[in-house]
């Protein structure tokens, strides 16, 4: 009896397990499934969860003849997709290259103020952002900045958060280590690149994932700095378009593909290392 | 200074100076804006900036739609940080059972919302929650109940955009949990077991006191994340139906990057850094009473 009930149980518990996954999962299918309906299709009752006939035709108005009933698309979605492209690369570069030899440094290198800075780090985490952002929009209109790349980019690269992130994974490596190597006449720079670097060579992808994906969903500010509609991320492309074609359902849906999929399959591919810096490697299987 | 200092410096200096450039300079100068009246006329000529006190504070208070929007605020984080957690703490639970197969593959499954931009899912989302044509008013006519307008009914807009936001952040905390979890003492467990203890019990008194410090922290963490709600009502419902969905940043938002009154803006925008600032203290102090922290 006891050998039965604990299946009965394994098998409930694993159900729901599964029910659960589908219901979090229903929203993404249904996106691409209803992407790839003929117009209007998905304006029924009861909802069509399959297409009747499977069509191309919203990615070809939406990536290709970027027209619609006659009338030309303001936000041009290609354009888009190479801007948020660009940025989130020269974001994730730059923050990599000022925050990893700083999150390293805060950890294994002794210097004055270390530990007045470090408090202090900590203490700004708990300002919001926001706070900061209507200034920040008037100091970059100062030095022309506004409505440039280079504005969306530059409030992403204080970056706190990392630096601590950084610090915690190197607090673990040896010391001996890096003074051996100091004692063999190894400069300091050197040591960082050839010692320290390979060792944080994980959590270094670990972060250049979560600044990366930051960027590319990133859209309250450069929703405020971009005002060309041509310079726009593809999150503020895709809000300008919605909030002209809302009714037209299945191109909404292309256009919820085409900017969720790219990182959903980044995700996918590099998921190992991104929920492994979240459980900070406690957890194995 | 030791060759080491100097490296370290040339580590550290740069990401400090630009840190400071574009967030601790700028939020000296939000303190400042805030006692301005700072205005699109003083974008045009700088001498159109006066001092004016208190003035914006105490206009803010004057005014109908920031009470509103706090008020939004206030319920969004009210029932969406018990939503929010309890859904990742479930989901947390489900998979920490030993009984559970392919854990890795449904806790990358359960997170895959988290990575979505907000723009795309909402997209989705609002198409869900279509009054005629959505799924889930079509799940609920399974169980008999009525079409609800959600995102046109200013007493569904809120529940309606919770869904959207649980949905999309409850991945997170379930691997934050997840980790915590794993870290409850085995032995601890089976004593209970032993002891008779009802599951409940060893849920409340051996599982609950060892992921205490790690639910506080979310809690803390929610609490703020939702006060700084903005993108999910400002593409959902573009702060309606009947303003039921202006939150405090939403107005924010609105006041400086719409209507140019950056001095009154800024003023919302110390407002809210108080009242998180507050709420967070708080939270920690009543942690630290329960030994939490």
């Amino acid at each position: 009896m006891a050998v039965r009930r604990r299946t009965l149980r394994a098998v409930a518990l694993n159900a729901a397990v599964a029910l659960l996954t589908a219901v979090t999962l229903l929203p993404l299918v249904w996106m691409v499934l209803v992407s790839f309906m003929p117009r209007y299709a998905s304006s029924a009752f009861p909802p069509p969860f399959w297409p009747a006939r499977w069509t191309g035709e919203n990615y070809y108005e939406l990536l290709v003849r970027r027209q619609f009933e006659g009338a030309w698309f303001d936000y041009k979605v290609v354009p888009a997709i190479w801007n948020s492209l660009g940025v989130a690369a020269v974001a994730t570069l730059l923050g990599l290259l000022l925050t990893v030899p700083a999150g390293y440094a805060f950890a294994k290198l002794r210097f004055t103020g270390r530990e007045r800075l470090l408090k202090l780090l900590l203490a700004l985490l708990v300002v919001p952002g926001q706070v900061a952002m209507l200034p920040l929009f008037l100091l970059l209109r100062e030095v022309g900045l506004v409505n440039s790349y280079a504005g969306v980019i530059l409030p992403s690269l204080a970056g706190i958060f990392a630096i601590l992130f950084v610090r915690q994974a190197a607090l673990s490596i040896p010391d001996e280590m890096l003074d051996a190597a100091r004692l063999d006449g190894a400069s300091e720079g050197r040591i960082f690149v050839s010692i320290v670097l390979p060792l944080l060579a994980p959590i270094t992808v670990t972060l250049a994932l979560f600044i990366f994906l930051g960027s590319w969903n990133d859209f309250l500010w450069p929703l405020i700095v971009l005002s060309d509609a041509h310079r726009y991320t593809l999150p503020v492309a895709v809000a300008a378009i919605v909030r002209e074609h809302a009714a037209d359902g299945e191109l909404m849906m292309a256009a919820a593909v085409v900017t969720t999929l790219p990182v959903l399959l980044l995700f996918l591919s590099l998921q190992r290392f991104y929920i492994g810096g979240l459980l900070g490697g406690s957890v194995k299987g | 200074m030791t060759r080491q200092e100097r490296a370290a410096w040339g580590f550290v200096g740069p990401v400090l100076l630009i840190t400071s450039l574009v967030f601790v300079l700028p939020v000296l100068l939000a303190m400042a804006l805030a006692v301005t009246d700072y205005s699109i006329y003083a974008m045009a000529a700088s001498d159109n900036v006066r001092f004016v006190g208190a003035a914006n504070f105490t206009e803010l208070l004057r005014t109908p739609l920031f009470w509103r929007a706090l008020g939004n605020t206030f319920l969004f984080a009210c029932l969406g940080v018990p939503m929010a957690i309890g859904a990742s703490l479930f989901a947390a639970l489900l998979l920490n059972d030993a009984t559970v197969r392919w854990k890795p593959f449904w806790r990358v499954a359960l997170f895959a919302p988290y990575v979505t931009s907000v723009v795309a899912t909402a997209i989705v989302w609002r198409f869900v929650l279509n009054t005629r044509f959505g799924l889930l008013n079509y799940a609920l006519s399974w169980v008999g109940v009525g079409p609800v307008d959600w995102l046109g009914d200013p007493r569904a807009s809120i529940p309606a955009i919770l869904l959207f936001v649980t949905w999309k952040i409850f991945g997170y905390n379930m691997i934050v949990f997840t980790a915590a979890l794993s870290a409850v003492p085995v032995e601890l467990m089976e004593a209970a077991r032993l002891d008779g203890a009802s599951r409940w019990e060893r849920f409340r008194h051996v599982t609950l006191p060892a992921i205490g410090p790690t639910l506080l922290l979310a809690a803390v963490m929610s609490v703020a994340g939702f006060l700084q709600l903005f993108s999910e009502p400002y593409v959902m419902t573009m702060g309606g139906p009947a303003q039921s969905t202006v939150t405090v940043l939403y107005f924010m938002f609105d006041e400086g990057f719409k209507w140019w009154n950056l001095g009154q803006a800024s003023a919302v925008a110390l407002i809210l850094f108080v009242l998180i600032l507050a709420l967070t203290t708080i939270q920690t102090r009543i942690g630290r009473r329960y030994e939490w922290l």
